[in-house]
């Protein structure tokens, strides 16, 4: 099948690939772009660690065609930090331990990040309903959601 | 001991300082098992058996191999042949011979130039099958006339007359136990059931491996262990293990899933295959479910015998466990020796049989054997104290093992922390909590072995004094951090002057892999002794410099001095100064350890958990949560509790939600994350941790290792607040909201 010349912005980046119209957003992001940060845990949409921003809404980067992106913008979690600073949600996690092995930390960086930024004082209920769509194995989750009202509570303080 | 006794003298051990790799990990830059590529890669899809057991009669990749860019083909007929015990289990996994043996089954894997044109040549190869008869239940399988899945598998400890598929039998046991239950006011006997779960590990197998003709090769992975990678991966190819370098690459969680091999070898064939161009292999989350290690499903009988004050007198417990269709992968061993361990029974007995059932070969799930152990036994003794009206966690301390005690499972215990660990539980806030309707609390307790192993760690001072740790145990959950922690408390230098490195299987002797909660523990030490080889360099260095003799100079804060007045009067040599100068001085300093690691020391913890059941639905809403246990020592508390939580909230998830589901086919049906449904956030409140330190004896610093103990107190302790909150008492897990409210309807019905 022929490949498609898809034209984006990613994390600000224009950015130009060839898709087949078979691959996902996050097959381009991973293999095209070499923008590995993003993660497949599972291809279905169940896991959330192929989360990613497209024109400013949160999806699941594996359930997105790469042709979708085509005139787009895309955030990725290596857009999260400007130049030298974390974002106060790495620092967070950092500080907090909220990551063990890791892996789905990309995924759930960009979908709290996506909360704070439309719900600036979420209740803990409200972060767990928000990431029941992230999929951690490893920490349980309370660290992640200690991790996540810390940084709001800085990023409240800041503004 | 007091945490804060233990503590006084440490400057860094038991504080939290942030993860040396944490940036790497918050910004996307760590590289996990599918992040790297290489040139001229090739990407490879794996064929895989529809059935449950079937023949293989044909195999034809004429079709595939027409595609342009398809670069090989390999089917088992491309792997060597004589192979016996492990590797051959471990290469009939890896891609059936004449009969695939579960759903899932790799039976021919293809190289091609793009991961698209992989998985479409995969389906263009014709596979010919005959379909057999299967058998999925582990009671199923052992019943006359259940299709019999490897005549000829069992050892010679299976008893005359068992049917083919019983593989092992144990049988081990102390005391008088007729004398025992005669001793008993109440005995009584249950049945319980467990099925199979997943690690769920949320980073898929993945790897990149290269290998030429010569049978030289390359391989990055995500694996928990890389040199059990290199064996297996030689074993099953027929190559030598040296001349297989196996870097691992971050590790996306494993819980023991990724102590073993499941497609590597493929990679590796196919890369031979194709004129050692590399070959990328990533495995789908179907993949996953269907072909990797899911935990084995468990039948088991308990019998216990209690005086009315609730002492222990007799205990005897038969488990049935299958772990796949080969021999050795069930944990009904490990499920026996943890069965009994938390109490002192005069009259222990145990015996287990391990069956063949055509499912995927059980890997390593934290703590194998003891969750499915405890679920049972812990369950019945909630019973018996309710039905003796005896509080469940004073029962539990009056039984407790501690020091000089025989363990049920044979050896003595030295210095363990249960008696301490249900003191701290009974003394939580969380026990005074009251509940209100459809709600009940549920205690347990758990044990874990812990684990040494063979360990090899090296430490090089640099040329400005900070120094680097090599060690090969992946970090799986903060390890860098507590090894980082341990040698720069040994050295006395900055947490930030060590750089823990985690390296390939050519840097270092063979390691064992992170597993068995030992990497803190093992690397630790190893890298702690390393440390002192590298202080009595440093001093000798100091020494000769000042023309003194090297016993009179000691170590402190990170410099040689003098030790004491007769020395002599010299400033102190920091190892800044004795790195600067060491290439003049002797040239490098490094220190370097390798043991076999003794002296791990048992872990047991407690947990308290209050539900609320809904009676209309049957879904058990976990309330609060409390998880007590003994880490000897808790290098890095933060890490020390995200274990706990980690454990806590799997051990969750297998007693409410998961479970392998097989058709009536014996396929698989629940292989994506949407059905076969681990914990989410939304599903749990904060998981409260008491960290309680008897330190372990056996470590310098006293770590007994937190990874496994965790997830085995959760199964009963479920069970027993669902018994508390509706009456009803379920013996079978998962304790899913439709079996929940099944139980209630039973009860109400009386
Ligand atoms: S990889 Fe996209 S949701 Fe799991
Ligand atoms: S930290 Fe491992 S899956 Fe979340």
């Amino acid at each position: 099948m022929s490949k498609v010349h898809v034209s984006a912005t990613v994390n600000g980046d224009p950015v130009e690939f060839l898709a087949d119209p078979r691959d996902t957003l996050l097959d381009c992001l991973r293999d095209q772009l070499g923008l590995t940060g993003t993660k497949e845990g599972c291809g279905t949409g169940d896991c959330g660690a192929c989360s990613v921003q497209l024109d400013g809404v949160l999806v699941c980067s594996c359930l997105v065609l790469g042709v979708e992106a085509e005139g787009k913008r895309v955030e990725t979690v290596e857009g999260l930090s400007s130049g030298q600073d974390l974002h106060p949600l790495q620092r967070k996690f950092i500080e907090h331990a909220a990551l063990q092995c890791g892996f789905c930390t990309p995924g759930i960086l960009v979908a709290a990040k996506a909360l704070l930024a439309q719900n600036p004082d979420p209740t803990e209920t409200e972060v767990r309903y928000w990431l029941a769509g992230n999929l951690c194995r490893c920490t349980g989750y309370d660290k992640i959601i200690r991790a996540v009202m810390d940084a709001g509570a800085e990023m409240r303080g800041a503004n | 001991m007091p945490k804060d006794d233990l503590k006084t003298g440490y400057r860094l051990v038991g504080t939290r300082p942030n993860r040396p790799d944490g940036l790497d990990k918050v910004t996307g830059r760590a590289r996990y098992g599918a992040d790297i590529s290489a040139p001229g890669m090739l990407h490879a899809a794996v064929v895989r058996s529809p059935h449950a057991h079937a023949r293989i009669i044909r195999i034809d990749a004429s079709k595939a191999l027409a595609l342009d860019g398809v670069k090989a083909v390999i089917t088992r007929a491309d792997f060597p042949t004589g192979l016996t015990g492990e590797d051959w289990n471990l290469q009939e996994n890896t891609i059936a011979g004449d009969v695939a043996l579960y759903d899932g089954h790799a039976v021919a894997a293809v190289a091609a130039t793009s991961k698209l044109l992989a998985q479409d040549a995969a389906k263009l190869i014709e596979v010919e099958y005959e379909v057999l008869p299967h058998v999925i239940d582990v009671d199923a399988a052992m019943q006359p006339g259940a299709p019999v899945i490897r005549a000829g598998t069992a050892d010679h400890s299976v008893p005359d007359g068992m049917h083919p598929n019983v593989v092992k039998y144990i049988d081990f046991g102390h005391g008088d136990l007729a004398a025992g239950f005669a001793a008993a006011d109440l005995v009584r006997a249950q049945s319980y059931k467990t099925e199979a779960t997943h690690q769920g590990y949320i980073e898929p197998h993945a790897c990149l491996g290269q290998m030429g003709e010569d049978g030289k090769g390359e391989m990055w992975v995500c694996t928990q262990g890389q040199w059990y990678i290199r064996r297996m991966c030689s074993a099953v190819l027929g190559t030598d293990a040296s001349q297989l370098r196996v870097t691992p690459s971050e590790i996306g969680g494993g819980f023991g899933g990724k102590t073993t091999i499941f497609m590597e070898p493929l990679a590796l064939a196919l890369s031979r295959k194709a004129g050692g161009r590399p070959v990328k292999l990533v495995m789908s989350r179907a993949e996953v479910l269907r072909a990797t290690g899911p935990t084995a499903s468990a039948s088991m009988d308990v019998k216990l015998g209690m005086k009315a004050d609730g002492t222990l007198t007799a205990a005897s417990v038969n488990f049935r466990m299958q772990g796949g269709a080969f021999l050795g992968s069930s944990p009904v061993g490990e499920a026996l020796s943890c069965a009994l361990a938390c109490y002192n029974i005069p009259a222990v007995h145990h015996e287990g049989y391990e069956v063949l059932a055509n499912r995927p070969k059980a890997a390593a799930y934290r703590a194998p054997g003891s969750p499915m152990a405890a679920f049972a036994v812990e369950s019945l003794l909630d019973e018996m104290c309710r039905e003796l009206g005896l509080d469940p966690l004073a029962v539990r301390l009056k039984n407790a093992v501690h020091e000089g005690v025989k363990s049920s499972y044979g050896p003595t215990y030295n210095r363990i922390g249960l008696v301490e660990t249900l003191q701290a539980t009974m003394a939580h806030a969380n026990l005074t909590v009251p509940l209100g309707p459809n709600q009940g609390r549920g205690v347990a307790a758990g044990f874990w072995f812990n684990h040494g192993g063979e360990t090899s760690v090296s430490l090089a001072i640099g040329e400005d004094g900070t120094v680097t740790v090599s060690v090969g145990t992946p970090d799986i959950g903060g390890s860098r951090a507590s090894l980082g922690m341990m040698t720069a408390e040994t050295l006395g230098i900055a947490y930030e002057a060590v750089r823990v490195n985690i390296v390939e299987t050519g840097a270092l002797g063979v390691n064992e892999p992170t597993h068995g909660s030992r990497a803190t523990f093992a690397s630790g030490l190893a890298a702690v002794e390393a440390a002192k080889q590298a202080i009595a360099q440093m001093c000798a260095r100091a020494a000769a410099e000042w023309g003194i003799e090297p016993e009179a100079v000691e170590w402190l804060d990170g410099a040689a001095v003098p030790a004491g007045p007769n020395a002599g009067k010299f400033p102190p040599m920091t190892i800044a100064e004795i790195g600067a100068k060491m290439g003049s001085t002797g040239g490098p300093i490094s220190g370097h350890h390798e043991v076999t690691a003794g002296g791990f020391g048992a872990s047991f913890g407690a947990h308290v958990v209050d539900v609320e059941v809904d009676p209309e639905t049957g879904r058990t809403t976990v309330l609060r949560y409390l998880v007590v246990q003994d880490a000897g020592c808790a290098i890095h508390p933060a890490y020390v509790e995200g274990q706990y939580q980690g454990g806590a909230v799997q051990g969750i998830g297998w007693a409410l939600n998961e479970e392998y589901v097989y058709g009536a086919d014996g396929r698989l049906q629940n292989p994506v994350f949407l059905d076969y449904r681990i914990p989410v956030a939304s599903d749990l409140p904060m998981i409260d941790t008491v960290i309680v330190e008897v330190p372990n004896p056996g470590h310098p610093y006293g770590v007994r290792g937190v990874g496994e103990t965790g997830i085995t107190p959760p199964l009963p302790a479920l069970a027993n607040a669902i018994a508390a909150a509706t009456g009803a008492r379920l013996r079978s897990l998962p304790m899913s909201p439709p079996k929940v409210l099944a139980a209630i309807k039973a009860k109400a019905r009386g």
